[in-house]
């Protein structure tokens, strides 16, 4: 019997062995995720007991809490809700988003690399403080592109191209999240149906939660996935008519604005993008093929969630096309779906010589004693374009900017890289209006993406060179100090 | 082993009975730390220290020391590390009900459990000193084991009978009169660990040495086959009937494992396993509500789940819980354990986690380790077959039953309605396992004796 007991003993110590392993996963590792789960109310318990950290920018607060005098203890104030996109809301009853909820465990001193702190609080008694979060964002630069977007729906993102630090992020029409920290639940409640029933979206983070069709901004991504594929350079010509029928299909392609796209009976790769042609792009999509095509745009980041560190939509380059949606596909349109983060991501590369930095919004996280618990560092998202093919596109963007459609980015003194979009959305649809583009063009200080949402407020009247471009030269000139 | 009737055991001699000043100074540690719990408690909830604490201390520790000086006089060898582990586990329970108890007052409730813990356990401590004096050497149970049966599944089936049988939270494992419920199926588990053992010792031979060989393995014949196949249709009987995996599990487990070590034949294991397995995954086809427990607990945190009713809330809430501890807890009384459902009972582990932290975690699960390792310990040293079989079954029980509740609230099995062995609140539990705490130490006095004649008073 003694032996048959030795293998009981064993099974017992392995259903034990499991016990240890799993409440070690769910309390050690999984910890910090669950904390945020948006079904978990304890971090919300835990603010009335603990002073959250506030949320930095240059040192000063654009989210805090204050001392209440009610059995919440804590009541979180938020400065100004141009930054409602950055730093979301802190909510009793409605939960929590942007950096509130993505850096949650940090804010209300739980995140296990407060460990220390953790203990000493435990032998004194004293609750543990939170940790303040200081953000990457300019403040100078957030406001103009706030300002600059003015009564239209739509967002900004200007980032770093070196570092990826973000130093815009903005979305409108935005919201206050004062109204949904207050202590009262009927108040919080009826507030946040206010706002959910809102027509302009408040809530929505345009930045890069909500994806939109891209139309032309895409044929960056374009020209570069044509360079990579070895078989075309800037002056790879295509057959230029007026009207290009899509294949197995009765509906013709024409080139919008620039109508004649050059007027000569070839067109270059260099010139499509500088004139922003559908016609050639159309070809070199079906030339190319979607999976060269996809393949390239996922280098650059489609299809991915980018934790930057909230969780971005992922942008859509579909699948299983037939050609006549591949060639619409090239100019953005079909079910092409991006968002400002992710464009102003593809403009970082090509300023960047190729390199993608990953999107970044931390600057660092400083405990209570103002020691530094985390500070990230500049880390490649991935390298979706070589050197030579980066150098390429940024002068086809330049040209595009100084001498082509997308001339109300200039900026006096500054050579300005960028390209324009207008997308359709259908029949009677408003447009929506881009623009993506970095400067300096030879020593980019900063990328930035713009989108308008419901065409500016004009319909069809608007395009992304009238509307999307202006706002962009804003910020341009912000981080230049112009 | 097999024929222990022709060996003849050296009595083991022990000039100092040093296993009673072992278990003395254990159980003075044991008793300080349910003190020092109920005080820090105190300090956390209500700032000062009240007499109220005496209430939940004392009568604890002088029944646990009143336990202490019979095993002194009438089981001077038992084993010294049973008793200090059950006094502390049971302690620490009744802590956190206390605890639980003085956040729900905070909070305006007015449903307490830790008043009558303390004299649910009190009354368990009582019966295990009765099983101690009363019983006088465990082989008396022997004599017994049919009637253990008829007990035991009386027991069992007691939920079902129309007019007493209660259902709570879905599952059938209640008997009630008037506002008193009692959950017999914890009374079964150790009548029918009588009744297997007693049963096995009489046909291990016939059930490890029959049947034909096929391919090397040895297929036991129909006639062998026939108490598994009875044992079988009875756990599915309660599985249908209690709508209760865990209980199921939990009885043919403990069989199964008995079954293996009177044999040694892992046949029964593998074809006993099968047939389980099969007729659980038929009959939680039919049953919403066990495939309802499985899809919870494989998806607990997916909304359709999550806001089911009797959906997988409770689960992610002990989760949630456990995870807001992190690696050194919130501290008795800094955490809110009272957002999970049954947090003082079904869900007191997640309490635990939550303010102890994984420290506490490791520490609950290693003092259950340890108490089901002295079990096995008495399992390998005794020289009888049917002590081996029972001190192993009873162990097995513990450790199976541990397993089933913190691996259902830590995701590992899916989740049942067993309770948490001397730590969840609630009196048939504690009772039952008072008395398996009563018999491990008998059985753990006659292992040096030799004394497997079963029918004389033990005499030391």
């Amino acid at each position: 019997m003694n032996r048959e007991l030795k293998r009981v003993s064993l099974l017992i110590f392995v259903m034990f062995l499991s016990l240890f392993v799993a409440s070690t996963t769910i309390q050690i590792f999984a910890a910090d995720s669950l904390a945020q789960d948006q079904n978990n109310v304890r971090s919300a318990y835990d603010s009335y007991k603990t002073q959250r950290g506030a949320i930095l920018i240059d040192g000063q607060p654009i989210a805090y809490s204050e001392k209440s005098d009610d059995v919440y203890q804590y009541l979180r104030v938020y400065e100004d809700p141009m930054y409602s996109a950055v730093t979301g809301f802190f909510s009793l009853y409605q939960g929590s988003t942007g950096i509130e909820s993505a850096m949650g465990s940090y804010l209300t001193g739980q995140n296990s690399s407060q460990f220390f702190e953790q203990i000493s609080a435990l032998l004194s008694g004293n609750p543990v403080q939170g940790a303040s979060v200081e953000l990457t964002i300019d403040p100078v630069v957030q406001k103009a592109a706030w300002n600059a977007l003015g009564k239209m729906k739509g967002a900004v993102v200007a980032i770093d191209p070196k570092t990826g630090n973000i130093l815009a992020f903005v979305s409108k029409p935005g919201f206050d999240a004062n109204e949904l920290a207050v202590h009262s639940g009927v108040q919080s409640n009826e507030n946040y149906a206010a706002m959910l029933a809102d027509e302009d979206g408040p809530l929505f983070n345009r930045a890069a939660n909500e994806i939109y069709a891209p139309g032309s901004v895409f044929k960056v991504i374009m020209a570069a996935a044509a360079l990579e594929s070895g078989q075309y350079t800037a002056d790879s010509v295509f057959p230029n008519p007026p009207k290009f029928q899509l294949p197995g299909t009765n509906v013709f392609v024409q080139n919008s604005g620039e109508g004649k796209c050059g007027g000569k009976p070839t067109v270059s790769i260099a010139d499509a993008l500088r004139f922003s042609c559908n016609v050639p792009m159309a070809q070199l999509g079906i030339a190319l093929g979607q999976d060269r095509i996809r393949q390239q745009a996922e280098l650059f980041g489609f299809g991915k969630k980018v934790k930057y560190p909230m969780t971005s939509t992922a942008s859509v380059y579909p699948e299983n096309m037939d050609d006549a949606q591949v060639a619409l596909s090239a100019f953005g349109q079909y079910d092409v779906r991006s968002n400002p983060l992710q464009m102003a991501m593809v403009s970082a590369t090509v300023a960047n010589q190729g390199v993608l930095m990953t999107p970044n919004l931390v600057e660092n996280v400083l405990s209570s004693n103002l020691s530094v618990l985390v500070q990230p560092q500049p880390n490649i998202f991935s390298q979706p374009i070589s050197k030579e093919t980066a150098q390429s596109v940024k002068e086809m963007m330049i040209d595009a900017v100084s001498r082509g459609v997308s001339g109300n980015a200039r900026v006096s003194g500054v050579e300005v890289a960028g390209k324009t979009g207008t997308a359709q959305n259908g029949k009677g649809e408003p447009y929506t209006l881009w623009f993506t583009g970095f400067a300096p063009a030879n020593n980019p200080e900063v990328a930035v993406a713009v989108v308008i949402a419901d065409g500016g407020g004009q319909g069809q009247g608007g395009v992304g060179n009238s509307l999307a471009a202006p706002v962009a030269r804003k910020v341009i000139e912000a981080v230049l100090r112009k | 082993m097999s024929n222990t009737a022709s060996i003849v055991i050296p009595k083991i001699v022990r000039v100092v009975p040093r296993n009673r000043n072992i278990e003395a100074l254990l159980l003075i540690f044991a008793i300080g730390i349910n003190a020092f719990e109920l005080a820090q408690i105190q300090l956390s909830l209500l700032k000062v220290l009240t007499p109220d604490i005496f209430t939940y201390w004392l009568p604890p520790a002088i029944f646990a020391i009143a336990i202490h000086l019979i095993l002194r006089r009438r089981a001077s060898e038992a084993d010294p590390m049973i008793l200090p582990i059950a006094v502390v586990l049971n302690g620490l329970g009744l802590s956190m009900i206390y605890r639980l108890d003085l956040g729900a007052i905070a909070n305006g409730g007015t449903e307490l459990f830790a008043f009558r813990q303390v004299l649910w356990t009190v009354v368990a401590m009582v019966v295990a000193a009765a099983v101690i004096i009363y019983v006088p050497s465990h082989l008396f149970l022997r004599r017994y084991v049919y009637v253990s049966m008829a007990i035991g599944v009386a027991l069992l089936l007691a939920p079902s009978l129309p007019v007493i049988g209660r259902s709570i939270n879905g599952a059938r494992l209640w008997i009630g009169i008037g506002p008193l419920t009692f959950q017999p199926g914890e009374l079964a588990k150790i009548a029918l660990t009588v009744f297997f053992a007693g049963y096995l010792v009489t046909r291990r031979e016939s059930l490890a040495l029959t049947g034909r060989k096929i391919f090397g393995m040895r297929i036991p014949r129909a006639r062998e086959l026939g108490p598994i196949l009875v044992i079988w249709a009875a756990s599915l009987l309660v599985l249908i009937l209690q709508r209760d995996l865990g209980t199921s599990l939990l009885y043919f487990g403990l069989f199964i494992v008995l079954v293996y070590v009177a044999t040694g034949r892992a046949i029964y294991v593998v074809v006993g396993l099968t047939m389980f397995l099969t007729g659980a995954l038929v009959a939680s086809r039919f049953m919403g509500y066990v495939s309802g427990r499985i899809d919870g607990w494989l998806n607990p945190f997916a909304p359709e789940n999550y806001d089911a009713v009797g959906g997988s809330y409770q689960l992610a809430q002990g989760i949630f819980g456990l995870a807001h501890g992190n690696l050194l807890g919130t501290g008795l009384g800094g955490g809110i354990p009272h957002l999970v459902p049954l947090a003082e009972s079904d869900f007191i582990i997640a309490s635990l986690g939550e303010e102890l932290g994984l420290i506490g975690m490791f520490a609950i699960l290693a003092m259950y380790l340890l108490f089901v390792s002295r079990g096995l310990r008495i399992g390998f040293n005794h020289p009888d077959d049917f002590s081996k079989l029972l001190a192993t079954g009873l162990s097995f029980v513990i450790a199976l039953q541990t397993f089933i509740v913190i691996g259902g609230v830590t995701r590992v099995v899916p989740l049942t309605g067993l309770t948490t062995p001397l730590l969840a609140a609630g009196g048939s539990s504690l009772i039952a396992n008072w008395i398996i705490v009563g018999v491990l130490l008998r059985i753990s006095d006659s292992i040096g004796s030799g004394d497997r004649s079963g029918d004389r008073e033990v005499n030391k």
